[in-house]
């Protein structure tokens, strides 16, 4: 009879492991899921840390050097851990045109934080994407999930700050409710 | 599920909708942002409250997102714009009956008359959620008779016939790459989509897949039993979760049906299809770098050959497709090779879908046949540059395209009226420019995303185009002299020509093809130390480059 390989235990009892095995588990703890168990990393925990890193590569049975590798590789994997808030500006082509530039330049004037960037309180996270595909309402944003359109840097910083001083519960993602039965 | 199965569903479907009023809330990305779900939600309380039995539903894109939230009428065909939560009473008790002129938008105008629609022919007049309206639009009939009449080899010879070129920019002959893997030997083959739409002002195939996905699904799966494949990836952007989580629903309702999975439609043909998520990486479009990606690895290309054709996916034969190539399969194989064939030009048949967009009155989503001029996508269809300002170039192709001046918009829309402009017909994006912008800051702004996007493989396009963007902003800054304009036409010279894949090869493009019709902007900045649209921050003596 072959023996079962055995898979790692979760680093933690943290509830949010369970998903990221059942992502593992659906593809046979196959090395080529590695990233869709970073996705499902990213949505459950926010982000990939090293703990993440490590434990994904020991079940996945891939060196921790290519794990670390996707993770860098793809914009949307991030190692940080997100502030409170997230505003994301589009930059693409038509909202570049319109002047998503100077919503980055008012964000780095009034909060002192690039793209990519968390704000020392930890309250504000700037991300740029690249299309969100509503080039008709050029320059968008969204905060925290809604669309801004047509935005000027005014009134995007009014928007930033209603934003921060709103209470906001990180959004827990489908993934996770889907999988925390099974 | 069998063939006359089918026609029972699409039947029994047709004859509901023959005798209900139906209200189409636009729910695409566009109409979204502007408010639809609230509209969508509103819409659906006051029908329950009136009880005329008004059926109200959300569908995909109508098109002109300039006049989101838009709300369609059926079967009267009026359309909606702007319309708020406010207007749900007034939208459900005058349902069939002309809308009031505040919210009137004229279906006969020319933004809407002048489209010929296939890949969008149901988008935003089905709910992309339920296959059986998919079904009773003529869904899935294709691949019935494809499956019970045709022989895989009389599928890739109507392809062909039909002179569909590939839709994600580079226009290769669709029905000689079906053959290509047919032919290649090996005992697995995978059939992909190639869903990384990374173009930055582009988002047509997520349009598609977000409005009729099963369009998509149909046609990866005539592919397959055209090439002798039985497993399909739908390598999608993780930044478009609506056509993530559509792409599922329709493929798990798909295989429910009995259309997609094991023995479809009862013919003994297997083909089980997987989403495979990217991660926000530009050179995933390239087919090598997607392959690594699908297989869990760094998105790194490969020389070529050997094609993916002959060795893709786990070094297996895989043909590889854009989004809408794949969605006009479907109408090709239901229609005839000769009707598609009739649409276009003598080299590029059939229709190609836009992105409109930047400086133009109707920005949204437009499906028109090959040869069309530009200027009747920008002033006919595209309604005009608003304000006083003048159209100044039309950049196509994103990233890697170019910008074609206003003094070629006569020119047909077709593959190599665009190449020979310098430009590509690229996956579909397309951003007016109008004299408000400074042709070194667009040249620029694509730059950086082609030096931030560089995977890193090969050096000429990662040194290459950082000192691109270096020397770029050293002329907006108006610090450079006219060698290193020289020097700039030399290194996208060599970039194109000795970068190791597509994307390296085609980033100079935006560079070339404004040094060649702008170069009077360029030498502005050069010499005059000026930038003629004021765009520029031009440095003052003693200024340091950041």
């Amino acid at each position: 009879m072959l023996a079962r390989p055995v898979h790692p235990e979760p680093p933690n009892d943290d509830l949010r492991w369970k998903p990221v095995i059942a992502t593992m588990r659906r593809y046979g703890f196959a090395s080529h899921a590695l990233i869709e168990t970073l996705h499902t990393v990213q949505s459950t925990f926010g982000y990939q840390d090293e703990v993440a890193m490590r434990f994904v590569a020991e079940s996945l049975r891939v060196p921790l050097s290519r794990v670390y590798g996707v993770a860098t590789f793809y914009h949307f994997f991030q190692l940080k851990p997100p502030g409170e808030h997230t505003c994301v500006v589009c930059m693409g082509t038509a909202c570049y045109i319109k002047g998503a530039a100077h919503l980055l330049e008012a964000m780095e004037d009034r909060w002192g934080i690039k793209p990519g960037e968390t704000t020392t309180d930890g309250k504000v996270s700037l991300l740029t994407a690249r299309c969100l595909g509503s080039c008709g309402l050029a320059p968008a944003a969204v905060l925290d999930g809604n669309v801004e359109a047509k935005m000027t840097p005014p009134g995007f910083l009014a928007a930033v700050e209603q934003m921060a001083l709103s209470q906001h519960q990180v959004k827990i993602e489908e993934d996770l409710e889907e999988a925390v039965p099974a | 599920m069998t063939p006359e199965a089918l026609h029972v569903i699409a039947d029994k479907e047709r004859a509901d909708k023959a005798t209900s009023q139906s209200l189409l809330v636009c729910t695409a990305a566009g109409c979204a942002s502007s408010g639809a779900d609230d509209v969508l939600k509103a819409l659906r309380a006051e029908a329950k409250a009136h009880g005329n039995g008004c059926q109200v539903k959300g569908v995909g894109c109508l098109g002109m997102c300039q006049a989101g939230p838009l709300v369609a009428a059926a079967p009267s065909g009026h359309l909606h714009k702007f319309v708020t939560t406010a207007d749900a009473g007034e939208l459900i008790a005058n349902v069939g009956r002309p809308p009031s002129e505040r919210l009137a938008l004229d279906p006969a105008q020319p933004f809407f008359k002048r489209q010929v629609k296939i890949v969008l022919e149901n988008s935003g007049m089905i709910d992309p959620e339920r296959i059986e309206e998919y079904v009773a639009a003529g869904g899935y009939k294709a691949l019935a008779e494809v499956l019970s009449d045709l022989s895989p080899s009389v599928v890739i010879k109507r392809v062909t016939a039909s002179g569909l070129r590939g839709r994600g920019g580079a226009g290769f002959p669709t029905g000689v790459k079906w053959a290509t893997v047919a032919k290649a030997a090996g005992a697995r083959k995978f059939v992909v989509c190639n869903a990384d739409e990374g173009d930055p002002g582009a988002f047509m195939d997520r349009s598609v897949l977000e409005s009729d996905p099963h369009r998509v699904l149909e046609g990866m799966a005539i592919a397959a039993y055209a090439v002798g494949a039985h497993t399909g990836y739908l390598y999608v952007r993780a930044e478009y979760p609506l056509a993530v989580k559509r792409l599922k629903l329709a493929i798990k309702q798909a295989e429910r049906l009995g259309v997609l999975g094991h023995n479809i439609l009862e013919t003994g043909f297997d083909f089980h299809v997987e989403v495979r998520l990217g991660a926000g990486a530009f050179v995933c479009g390239e087919e090598t770098a997607l392959i690594a990606s699908i297989q869990g690895g760094r998105g790194n290309p490969r020389p070529r050959p050997p094609f993916p054709a002959e060795r893709g996916l786990w070094n297996s034969p895989t043909l590889i497709n854009n989004v809408e190539t794949f969605a006009n399969i479907p109408t090709i194989l239901r229609k005839g090779a000769d009707w598609f064939a009739s649409i276009g030009t003598e080299k590029s048949k059939g229709t190609k879908v836009f992105a409109l967009a930047g400086a133009i009155r109707n920005t949204g989503l437009v499906e028109v046949p090959m040869g069309i001029t530009l200027r009747e996508i920008v002033y006919d269809i595209g309604g005009g540059i608003p304000g006083d300002r003048a159209l100044k170039a039309v950049q196509t192709g994103g990233p890697s395209g170019g910008c074609i001046p206003a003094e070629h918009i006569d020119l047909p829309v077709d593959y190599e009226t665009l190449n020979k402009l310098g430009s590509i017909m690229g996956s579909g994006g397309m951003i007016i420019i109008d004299d408000s912008a400074c042709m070194v800051d667009v040249a620029r702004f694509f730059m950086e995303f082609c030096m931030t996007e560089s995977c890193g493989k090969c050096v000429p396009c990662r040194a290459g185009t950082v000192q691109i963007h270096n020397l770029l902003t050293k002329i907006a800054r108006g610090e450079a002299g006219l060698e290193d304009l020289d020097r700039l036409e030399k290194l996208s010279n060599m970039v194109k020509r000795a970068s190791l894949c597509g994307l390296g090869q085609s980033a100079p493009n935006p560079v070339l093809s404004t040094l060649r019709y702008f170069r009077d902007e360029y030498l502005a900045h050069v010499v005059e130390h000026r930038c003629p649209a004021g765009v520029c921050k031009i440095a003052t003596e003693g200024e340091v480059i950041r």
